[in-house]
């Protein structure tokens, strides 16, 4: 079956744990994870609700693969309105702790309303039981979970929680758990948060049962696996390099945004580079990168473990962060390095340390230092106001930075605003580098035309992992197109959002995709799962569920107009590189897309789009 | 003529001892092509993946009918990808 067929449901404000039958209906619908937890959002809360109040509902849920034999399947999604959005917001995490779930015996876990005062959930297979948080509130997530396995006695239970950047509703405060996996986008560690939820505990050793057809089922992920293997990508280049091997790449095709959008290629981009985090540092002689780590059940493994130089100017007096952790990624090396010039990969990994210890999404933080430097540079913000000189390039104000908003002092409560209220606030909204509020991820759009179009028409807000059109535009994956022209991107990001949400609703991790088409998940679907799981239903159920977060959207109140980019990225010509004078054409584009989705001009899904996929 | 040769992720093994920064600076013929530019560091072919001249892309078919020039940048890569 793939599924427990079971749901925890937690009522925060009466304190009680209630058991469910999952709707088997649904799940030959929506599958798993994110397609079946938003069906059931979407179907429980006003879609205007304030993301941060009570009425707001936040999901943890598994996929049919989370916990098994497949390769990469230990992701769970976390599914709610988001705060710094207020769209759908759908993040997605490795680690252990879905797998964790599964064992325990759960498909998903809906808390609802918010508990008097905090509290932490613990289950141990079918108990479930709300306790007291009170002597963890204020503690970062790695000190919850020493804390909690210290309680508990027991070291092998999986933790998600929140830090400080949650309990105190940073914007864009994330889910961390496992150390340094997080659910990272949209702010879902705020609604946490708002909730007085401070952490989940599980344990389970029940282990995945009810696999439909059990041999088929190991010949299926066996021959998955081997692809993943022989892939160059996934067999060698993740895990020697990590995603970071994209830094140069990206600089070199000019699509990496650097000081807020200013400019498309940073002239530091090869010391913050993978290739960099395996060279031996002058001032002590060992590479930054210590070794590369799996997620449950994973045979990629692209995990970067590091360690900070002892001697930087960030810790050589806190020993607290001398030892190997996470970090860094590619996306957070460009958020805290390129977007705000600063080219320190110490400096960068400090702020990544800080991140994941206060759960925070690197992405937006770094974004929004990155918009708080071009006002500081323009005047707008003055440094009496910052509390120290904040210019491009600066890794002091990075790190200070970091260390204010992670705590929520001074200045770091702005920043903790995001970019768009930020800008907003000091008068200069066009400086925001969003969409629908969220931060752009690691990739200019004027060099790489369809992902503007992706970023402008993510159901989550300016987001890579809803439709990276980088696989085909700029590494050839599953084929080569011209990142330059616009012709034929409505197609390309339609056919990566779809797909995409299958594999988020199956429980793995999108990374397989660069060796895996949807052609190598679904014979491992077929075999987990009863019903239908063809190659048809799959691209069906993709579309289905793209479509019913663009309905979430609407009738939260965003129209066609929220589907833009800033004027920057459409007026603003990149300066210099193979994009240079190029704009996103993004006008050229979207018409298309609606047309290609079903949707009417004002990007309304038509009648016969949402009877064709039963919505 | 000069010309820029980086080699990237595992492809920098392929440089000369010492080379910094992925990159050197190379002293070329006029009218040579990236494919003898990449076969004279004895880049396998099939690791010579992703190929960019002055950042933009290089189909497997153009490269040895692809003419280089004075000050020109050539970046190759093995298969890589990232998110
Ligand atoms: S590919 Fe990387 S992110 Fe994905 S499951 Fe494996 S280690 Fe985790």
């Amino acid at each position: 079956m793939g599924w427990n067929r079971k749901i925890l449901r937690v009522d925060l404000a009466g304190g009680t744990c209630r058991e469910e039958p999952l709707n088997m209906e649904w799940a030959q619908e929506y599958l798993g994870s994110r397609g079946l937890a938003t069906k059931y959002l979407v179907s429980e809360i006003d879609p205007r609700v304030d993301p941060l109040s009570p009425d707001n509902k936040m999901i943890m849920a598994t996929g049919p693969l989370t916990g098994t034999m497949a390769s990469t399947g230990g992701r769970y999604t976390v599914v709610t309105k988001g705060p710094l959005t207020g769209a759908i917001a759908c993040s997605n995490s490795g680690g252990f702790f879905g797998a964790e779930m599964k064992f325990a015996g759960w498909d998903m876990i809906i808390f609802e309303g918010r508990a008097p005062k905090p509290v932490y959930l613990h289950v141990e297979n079918d108990r479930a039981e709300l306790r007291d948080a009170s002597h963890l509130w204020g503690k970062s997530c790695w000190e919850t979970e020493e804390t909690i396995k210290h309680e508990l006695q027991d070291p092998l239970v999986r933790i998600s929680s929140i830090g400080r950047a949650g309990e105190n509703q940073v914007y864009y405060a994330c889910i961390v758990n496992d150390l340094h996996r997080a659910a990272g986008r949209s702010g879902v560690g705020a609604v946490m948060g708002s909730k007085n939820l401070k952490a989940v505990a599980l344990r389970g050793t029940k282990g995945v049962s009810g696999i439909r057809d059990f041999g088929a089922f190991m010949q299926a992920t066996n021959d998955a696996k081997k692809v993943l293997a022989d892939n160059a990508v996934t067999g060698q280049g993740l895990p020697k390099y990590g995603t970071q091997v994209l830094m140069n790449v990206i600089n070199e095709i000019g699509a990496l945004p650097t000081r807020n959008h200013r400019d498309v290629q940073f002239e530091d981009a090869g010391k913050i580079s993978a290739e960099a985090m395996h060279e031996k540092r002058p001032t002590d002689g060992k590479p930054h990168l210590v070794t590369n780590a799996a997620c449950f059940g994973c045979t990629i493994a692209c995990g970067r473990i590091s360690e900070i130089d002892k001697g930087h100017f960030t810790v050589k007096n806190n020993p607290k962060y001398w030892g190997a952790s996470g970090g860094l990624e590619y996306e957070a090396a460009w958020a805290l390095g390129a977007a705000n010039g600063v080219g320190d990969l110490e400096a960068l990994q400090y702020a990544n340390l800080l991140c994941n210890e206060q759960g925070m999404d690197p992405i937006s933080f770094g974004a929004t230092v990155g918009a708080a430097m071009e006002l500081y540079e323009m005047g707008v913000i003055t440094k009496e106001q910052i509390g120290l000189e904040a210019p491009f390039g600066s890794a002091q104000a990075l790190a200070r930075l970091a260390e204010m908003t992670a705590l929520g002092e001074g200045f770091g409560k702005e920043i903790a605003l995001g970019s768009k209220r930020l800008c907003t606030k000091y008068g200069h909204p066009e400086l925001s580098m969003t969409v629908k509020g969220q931060e752009f991820p690691a990739y200019d759009s004027r060099g790489i035309q369809g992902m503007g179009l992706a970023y402008a028409t993510s159901n989550r807000g300016a987001c890579h992992l809803r439709g990276y059109t980088v696989a085909s535009e700029v590494l050839g994956i599953p084929v080569k197109t011209d990142p330059h022209v616009t012709e034929g991107k409505a197609e390309l990001v339609k056919a990566f959002q779809d797909a995409t949400a299958v594999f988020d609703s199956a429980g793995i991790c999108v990374f397989t995709s660069f060796a895996w088409t949807l052609a190598d998940v679904q014979p491992q679907l077929a075999a987990a799962c009863e019903g239908d799981w063809s190659m048809d239903k799959l691209n069906e159920v993709g579309e289905r569920i793209w479509n019913m977060e663009r309905q979430f959207n609407n009738a939260a109140g965003f129209t066609a107009k929220d589907d833009n980019l800033p004027p920057r990225l459409t007026s603003e010509p990149a300066k210099t590189g193979p994009a240079k004078g190029m704009v996103n054409h993004l006008d050229r584009m979207l018409p298309e897309y609606y047309q290609v989705r079903g949707w009417t001009p004002d990007g309304v899904p038509k009648p016969e789009t949402l009877s064709r996929l039963g919505l | 003529m000069k010309i820029a040769f980086k080699l990237f992720a595992s492809l920098s093994d392929y440089l000369p001892a010492g080379s910094l920064h992925n990159r050197i600076e190379l002293d070329v013929d006029e009218g040579v092509s990236v494919a003898e530019v990449i076969r004279r560091y004895q880049v396998p072919e099939r690791s010579a993946h992703l190929v960019l001249v002055n950042g933009l892309f290089v189909p497997p078919a153009e490269r040895s009918r692809r003419r280089l020039q004075e000050g020109d940048e050539v970046a190759v890569w093995p298969p890589i990808a990232g998110g």
